[in-house]
Parts: structure tokens; sequence; C-alpha cells
């Protein structure tokens, strides 16, 4: 995808954005409080204090080992698309009310925007960016396109996490429809594809996905 | 949100210990979903997160199980997720209340994460007290917001001085099977009925749970069911996913010899309680089920509802509730 789009709308942003839309904000954001110095209070033995500057957190991201320094206070969801430039996960109401965040942690189906970025240590969390293999869309992302199961495409990489971990459950199997639906009950589609993503799951258990 | 540093004790202890001894600074970490909600919205902003998670003494393997006790009890950890419960066929029929509450609330993403004790100990969700802006009774304001505002979703039964309903699904469930928590505090461990856990305003407006700083719920006891014992638990909402309960209502029944020996019947999101609906327990007991019956205490289970300007279909939403968890509890088919 990079070498296609030498310059992306995150890079033009990046590029000459960001100064002019700091300058317009106010000072007041999270980021910018000063973190006290330390804890006042050591914690109790055996017990590990994270925080509450940047501390190192690794865990594997897509089957590749991600190391950074995080802040005990950022979401999953912020480290993956600021930290670690991975935006195939997107933010929409940031309050786990939509699904447009969702990431497997450990194969389970989770709302990265309502985890703390230190939990999934050690954790295995997959986004959007690894269905696919080798740049190879998955059966389920292919037929999502072959049955047309997005619109503004905003709620799709949530909605191909709900579905393969879905698949993953069903063990070849074909879902019913019911199951499905359940399935991506937590997912937000303002553009009401619902109807074609039950279609295009249903069409990917068929071919063993 | 502001910064602050995760503590991470190995013993339950430290974590009670710890946040005891600074409640207002630090606060209990559980699935931590009620938690980032609140400080995403300014209304919590915490030095420290003390975390459950990391306890790995006999409470925290307590606090991560499903299994039932020598005295037949099933005790659930507090820690146990609700798609765990929901998808635990081991618990006895009779619990099944329990299990399709679980499975109803929120969404299956939320479900993955949230907890069981954090679902029973999470803050209103009344649109007045979650707006960091408004002062109201239970932050500390004269005025209960909801009385002169918006109360399509506040409370018909047990409301005043604050009218907020009681958020948690489980709650309902858990109080119409006679569930029990259990509490680690100081004094050591003790057993809590669900109706001496939560606090209506009337008690302290400030506060919905009873517990002291630094307790913790480590299990939710269910007492031991038979196969006498039969439960459902149903809910309307505005949406079929992503919403919280205009109404609910949970009833777990005892049959013997064609007669109903024990019923509780419980309405959710209608009272700032837990609200055991007593009028319909007596209408039940000692009779044998019938659709007659269940119309008559569902009738029954709103009696004393004071609706504000704006939620008087809570009293027949409830009623229909009643009614339809009766039905299924006794496997009787709604005769429409």
């Amino acid at each position: 995808m990079s070498e296609r789009s030498r310059l992306s709308r995150r890079g033009l942003f990046r590029g000459f954005g960001t100064a002019t839309l700091v300058a317009g904000c106010s000072g007041n954001k999270a980021t910018t409080d000063n973190p006290s110095d330390g804890l006042a209070v050591p914690p109790p033995e055996g017990a590990e204090a994270v925080g509450p500057g940047p501390t190192s957190l690794t865990f594997e991201l897509n089957g590749t080992a991600a190391a950074l320094e995080v802040p005990p206070h950022m979401t999953l969801l912020d480290a993956l698309r600021l930290q670690l430039n991975v935006t195939g996960t997107k933010e929409v109401c940031n309050r786990g009310a939509c699904g447009a965040c969702m990431v497997l942690v450990d194969g389970v189906p989770r709302n990265s925007c309502m985890l703390l970025a230190h939990d999934v240590r050690g954790a295995k969390v997959t986004t959007v960016e690894g269905l696919a293999t080798d740049g190879k869309l998955s059966v389920l992302q292919q037929a999502f396109v072959d049955n047309d199961a997005m619109q503004c495409g905003f709620c799709t990489s949530g909605m191909l996490i709900s579905c393969s971990a879905l698949l993953a459950r069903s063990q070849g199997q074909v879902p019913a429809a019911a199951d499905i639906q359940s399935a991506i009950a937590g997912n937000l589609c303002r553009c009401g594809t619902y109807p074609h993503v039950v279609a295009a799951v249903t069409q990917a258990a068929g071919k063993g996905a | 949100m502001r910064p602050l540093t995760l503590i991470r004790p190995q013993q339950l202890d430290q974590v009670r210990k710890r946040v005891a001894d600074d409640p207002g600074q630090r606060v209990i970490r559980a699935g931590g979903l009620d938690l980032l909600d609140q400080m995403k919205e300014g209304l919590l902003s915490p030095q420290e997160l003390v975390e459950l998670r990391y306890v790995s003494d006999t409470h925290g393997l307590a606090m991560r199980g499903i299994q039932q006790q020598e005295d037949q009890r099933w005790a659930i950890g507090a820690l146990v997720t609700l798609s765990q419960v929901a998808n635990f066929d081991g618990l006895p029929p009779a619990a099944k209340a329990l299990r399709e509450a679980a499975g109803s609330a929120a969404t299956p993403g939320i479900r993955n994460t949230a907890t069981v004790g954090g679902n029973l100990l999470q803050r209103p969700r009344c649109w007045y007290f979650r707006r960091a802006d408004l002062q109201c009774l239970k932050k500390g304001g004269k005025a209960c917001l909801a009385v002169s505002g918006e109360n399509k979703y506040h409370a018909i039964l047990g409301g005043g001085p604050s009218f907020i309903v009681h958020p948690s699904t489980l709650a309902v469930a858990l109080t119409a099977l006679g569930g029990v928590a259990r509490v680690v505090g100081d004094g050591g461990t003790r057993e809590l009925p669900m109706a001496e856990l939560f606090v209506g305003p009337k008690q302290d407006p400030l506060r919905e749970h009873s517990l002291a700083a630094g307790e913790v719920i480590t299990q939710l006891l269910l007492p031991a069911l038979t196969r006498e014992h039969h439960s459902a638990y149903e809910v309307a909402k505005e949406k079929h996913s992503h919403d919280w309960p205009l109404a609910e209502a949970a009833v777990s029944v005892q049959l013997q010899a064609g007669k109903i020996a024990a019923a509780t019947v419980v309405l959710g999101h209608v009272a700032p309680v837990p609200w055991k609906a007593a009028g319909a327990e007596q209408v039940l007991v000692g009779q044998p089920p019938s659709a007659e019956l269940f119309a008559q205490a569902a009738q029954a289970a709103t009696t004393g509802a004071n609706p504000l300007k704006h939620n008087a279909y809570k009293v027949p939403l409830s009623q229909g509730l009643v009614r339809k968890a009766l039905h299924r509890a006794c496997n009787i088919p709604l005769p429409e």
C-alpha cells in the first residue's frame, strides 16, 4: 500500500499540518500535562509500578514483535495508531460503543479504545493489517470485496475482526445468519451494510475460511 | 485522561491496603470499562489504578474461576468476564437468568472485557451524572436534575431524592437467584446478600453500594439450585444491541407438586437499586402456574410506581417483561 501512495492523506497532514493544527487547539490536552516525578509512596513488595511517564511495553503485533514506550494512560487504540502508525484500526466513538476499533487480543475480539496499551503486554494482538498474508487478502476479506460488504468503509476493519473471530470459533462450519448478526452486534455501520456483511461471512465460511 | 501509574500487586491484601490508604487518588481496576469511561469524561482522574488482574494468591484464583463449592453453591469469580458467564454451560439450567443477562449486556466486544464485579459496581449511566460539567445530587450538588429535566430513562420506583436507575444487568439476575457477594475486607471474608450490597439514594445519594474503601468482591455465590428451580431474564431496549435497558425483569420460581412454592421477581432499570417486586411474589406463591396468574403477578409487580413526566411507559413495559419471563421460566407458552 505504501509503495502505491507516496503522498497519503495522513502523510500530508503530518507534513504541513501538525504545527498549525496544534496552534489552533487549547492547551489542555491530557498528554501535555506534566507527569509527576514518580510515586510518593513506593509500590507494595512484589508489585510492579508502571509509569507515570512513558514505560517500555512489548507485545506481538500481527506476528511481529512490537516494542514501544507508552505512558500508562494511553489506550491500546492510540498506541496502535499514533505510536506504531498502524492505522487500519479506526477511532470513532472512543467509548466502546461503535466497534470501529476492534482488535483481537489473543484471538478474542475487544474494543481497543477501552483497553490501556499496557494491558496487552506479552499478548498477541491482531489488527486488520494482520488478516492478509504476504499482501494477499484473506478469504474473508475477499468475500467482503465480492459481496460489496462496505460503503464508506470506516467500520470495515472492526467488522472484519469480529467476523474473523467468529469464523475461527466456527471451525469450518458455516454459521447461521443469526450467529453472524450476534457476532457483529457491537459493530455499528451507519451505511447499513449489515446484510452484505452476513452474505460475505457466509460465503467465506463456505470456502473454508 | 491524566497521567497515572498502574500498580500491579500480586496479593489481594496489597490491593486493598493500597486503595484504603488514599481512596481519593487510588482506584481499584478490574476490566476497567466504566473506569476508563469516567476518566475520559473527566469524572475521575486518579493518580493510581491498582490492578486486580495480577493478583495471584488464592483470592486471585477465586476471582478468575467458576466452580461449584462443596456446599453445592456455585461461585463465580468477580474477574470472570460477561462473555465467560454467558457461555459457561456448566451452570445448572436454573441459573439461566444469569447467563441470559450476561449475554444481553452491552456488545460482544465489551462483554469480552467487562467483569462480573465491575458490572455490579459500575456507576449510574444517568446522562446528568455522566456529564462532568453538571453538578447533580450524586456528585454532591443540591438537586437531582432528572426531576425537572429529561427523565425518560429514570426511576419509576424507589426514587428520591435521586432518580437514577441502577445500571447493573447482572445485579437484577443475581438478586432474583438469591445471589450473595463474597467480600474480602480488613475483618476477613463476609457474605453480603444483594439487598445489602446495593444502597438506595435515601440511605446515601453519593454512592450505590455499601462496600468500604479497600473492600473487594472476590466471588458471587449462587445458592444450591435444584431441578425444581427455574428462571428467566427479559429486557427491552430501544436498540437490540449497543444499548442500555429501558426495563428488565428477572424471575426465579421453585415448582413443587404443580404449585409455585417460592418466587422472586426483580425489576431492573426502573429503580435506584434492583427492585424486588414483592407484590408479584405474593400473587405467585402457593398457586399453580397459569397464564392468568402470571398476568395478575405482572400487574402487581409495579405496585407503588410513581412515574416522572417522561417515563410512565416503563410501568406497562415492566409488567410485560415480568409476564414474559414467568412464561419462559415455567415453560408455558404465551397465549397470544
